[in-house]
């Protein structure tokens, strides 16, 4: 009952603050409304007791990737300009296609008999899923880090400002 | 403990929020978001199913996901200052450079 209660008060935090993402006119509003997004799935992964998940939600969405956001926002001025609707779609086609969308899905879930476990387990889940990391995973768990070292370097490869070196050589061939 | 049908309507709704999120916003950077929020739905949906199951390979999979957002974040976010350097603009029409 009680946990009931809590899903719909997370529930509409996080698509309250997912519209303000999506549709405020204000992109600083925008940024720290993901927040509430963020934190209000970290609240429905502790409700479905995936401690691990929720923990990692909070450090990589909240604490990487929300802050690197807010970065980009900040660092970027000029940024409220770009306020009007997509001019490649158009702003009623657009509203079809993802309500078009939103009826396949909930039609789908009410179709579906879907499984529930039939008993609430409340455990730690690190020790399964460190299990499956070493086990049937490993391989992929692997393939993941050298994915990130990539796109680390890549990343900094691509927002540093060009040497001088090259932008000589660059301005020579002009 | 609410049945599984409510997460996944949950993920459904949160996830075509960032379609048209994606559909009608012309900011590259309000685009990146919407991109996030989908990624969100999806490990919604994969947690909620792994807990129905009572099974942790969905967590696991969240895992990857969570990892290749982690890298899109960074050179997504990379190019998106790269190009406001250049071009100064954030208007997703504006940034055609791979266009001829």
């Amino acid at each position: 009952m009680i946990a009931q209660a809590i899903f719909y008060v997370l529930a509409v935090l996080t698509v309250g603050s997912s519209a303000i993402v999506a549709f405020s006119r204000n992109i600083v509003r925008s940024t720290f409304a993901l927040l509430g997004a963020f934190m209000g799935v970290v609240g429905i992964y502790v409700l479905l007791a995936a401690d691990f998940v929720a923990m990692i939600q909070l450090l990589v969405y909240v604490g990487g990737i929300l802050v690197l956001t807010l970065f980009a926002v900040m660092l970027t001025q000029g940024i409220a300009d770009v306020t009007i609707s997509n001019r490649a779609v158009g702003r009623l086609p657009a509203l079809i296609i993802s309500a078009v969308a939103a009826g396949i899905m909930i039609f789908a879930v009410f179709r579906t008999p879907w499984r529930q476990s039939a008993r609430i387990i409340v455990a730690p889940t690190t020790y399964g899923i460190g299990n499956a990391f070493l086990g049937p995973y490993a391989l992929p768990f692997e393939l993941a880090s050298i994915v990130l070292l990539a796109a680390l370097i890549g990343a900094v490869v691509i927002s540093r400002p060009l040497d001088r070196g090259v932008s000589n050589r660059l301005s020579n061939e002009e | 403990m609410a049945p599984p049908s409510y997460y996944m309507i949950l993920s459904a709704v949160l996830f075509c929020i960032g379609v048209s999120g994606v559909l009608l916003r012309r900011n590259v950077l309000i685009i990146f978001m919407s991109i996030e929020l989908m990624l969100n739905a999806v490990n919604l949906a994969f947690v909620s199913l792994s807990r129905a199951w009572g099974s942790v390979d969905g967590q696991s999979i969240v895992f990857f996901v969570m990892t290749v957002a982690a890298a899109e974040a960074a050179v997504g976010l990379g190019i998106i200052l790269a190009t406001f350097r250049n071009r100064a603009t954030v208007n997703a029409d504006e940034i055609n450079l791979m266009r001829w």
